[in-house]
């Protein structure tokens, strides 16, 4: 049982995914010094080997599958670090996670936002 | 004894740091926001503090998922900027105020506030826009001493908005309780109204924000009353910050002055907002 609430549309990162994404998390938190950076992008698969990852997790995490990473369990904070290292920006993820492109995500935040319900 | 002379809430995002760092202040995507910013940057820029009171969020630097603490304050002499991905932010180290700094722990714990306590800690953006936001122009020092004090808003539960506002009174409680003559502000970060992550990716709701604008000069009560469930639906699961603004306005006293404020979408995924308040009443 948890009081998390239910929002459509929406992840709330709470203790269970913390349990459930923990090594996706833990590999992205890493990615803050230049040595590390350097290191996971001269061998990713290699990089990922270091943490305890599901299969699934590691797939999503080396082909890059967002959506999933969060699914599993990924804080988007800490998923962040990876599509920095890809040099994505926040809107180029709004993009995916919307099923936009970066531009018109990034119009609509122009014109206001979104408004969802 | 110390006081608490002002308040500033502001929206912490990162790509309003990095405006700042790459010199595009004034481009037109970001000219309206920076020239929001102007009339409280005159007036703080007047009433230089001697301490500040910093209330933030990391984001995935400083504290990891192994420890989560609810509610943390640093006592450390100085704190080194974060490198969060893309190396640290060009802005001078921050020196903490360790005597103040020990005595809100005391205080606070004896309070009922059984705080964490971190003695090394990199601030994050969280911490370093806003510093930016009241002094863009800093050189080679900070205008004064600043002390972290953390909420976690990244993890649920987060605390409610209404222990977030008993801490701030509790706060203020400690700094009036300070022996020596010190001006503290008090910042409270975050908001307004975003969500990084989902199907409702880049909501803004300026209804939500206005209301939450106007509550939090003369209404605060009514803020901290909303479930963890109403911010996160009306403002966003990145815009539950807001209840940080909350520990500013409960260290703050029950009658306070506008001194200026600004309301701007878009920073990057964000609506941004700032607000500052004299913590004296108005119309004397």
């Amino acid at each position: 049982m948890t009081s998390k609430p239910a929002v459509s549309g929406t992840y709330v990162f709470d203790i269970a995914d913390n349990r459930q994404g923990y090594a996706i998390n833990k590999l992205c938190s890493t990615l803050t010094t230049p040595a590390s950076r350097a290191s996971f992008l001269a061998d990713e698969a290699d990089y990922c080997d270091r943490f305890d990852m599901k299969p699934l997790q590691r797939t999503a995490l080396l082909e890059r599958d967002w959506r999933l990473l969060l699914d599993l369990g990924g804080s988007i904070f800490y998923v962040y670090k990876l599509a920095m290292v890809d040099k994505l920006s926040m809107q180029d993820l709004g993009g995916v996670f919307t099923g936009m492109t970066t531009e018109d995500f990034a119009a609509a935040m122009r014109a206001g936002g979104r408004r969802c319900g | 004894m110390a006081e608490v002379i002002w308040g500033l809430a502001t929206s912490h995002v990162p790509s309003i740091g990095a405006a700042m760092d790459n010199h595009r202040t004034q481009v037109p995507y970001w000219k309206p926001l920076f020239d929001g910013y102007q009339q409280a940057r005159d007036w703080m820029a007047e009433h230089t503090p001697d301490v500040i009171v910093l209330v933030y969020n990391d984001h995935a630097n400083a504290i990891g998922l192994d420890l989560v603490p609810t509610f943390a304050l640093a006592t450390a002499a100085s704190f080194p900027v974060a490198d969060e991905g893309w190396g640290p932010r060009p802005v001078p180290t921050v020196y903490g105020h360790p005597g103040l700094a020990q005595h809100l722990v005391e205080s606070l714990v004896d309070d009922a506030f059984d705080i964490t306590v971190a003695h090394q800690l990199a601030v994050d953006h969280g911490f370093t826009v806003p510093l930016s936001v009241y002094d863009p122009d800093p050189g080679d020092t900070w205008p004064c001493p600043v002390i972290p004090l953390l909420v976690n808003v990244i993890q649920y539960p987060q605390p409610t908005a209404a222990r977030c506002y008993d801490l701030g009174k509790a706060l203020g409680r400690a700094i009036r309780a300070y022996p020596d003559d010190l001006k503290v502000a008090v910042f409270g970060t975050g908001g307004m109204s975003h969500q990084l992550a989902g199907e409702r990716a880049g909501l803004i709701n300026p209804v939500f924000d206005a209301m939450f604008m106007s509550k939090i000069q003369c209404d605060p009560q009514a803020l901290a009353s909303l479930s963890r469930e109403t911010y996160i639906t009306e403002a966003g699961s990145e815009g539950i910050e807001m209840i940080m603004w909350l520990v500013m306005r409960g260290a703050m006293d029950e009658d306070i002055t506008r001194i200026s404020d600004a309301y701007h979408v878009p920073a990057s995924n964000t609506a941004a907002a700032l607000a500052l308040f004299e913590n004296k009443a108005s119309g004397r």
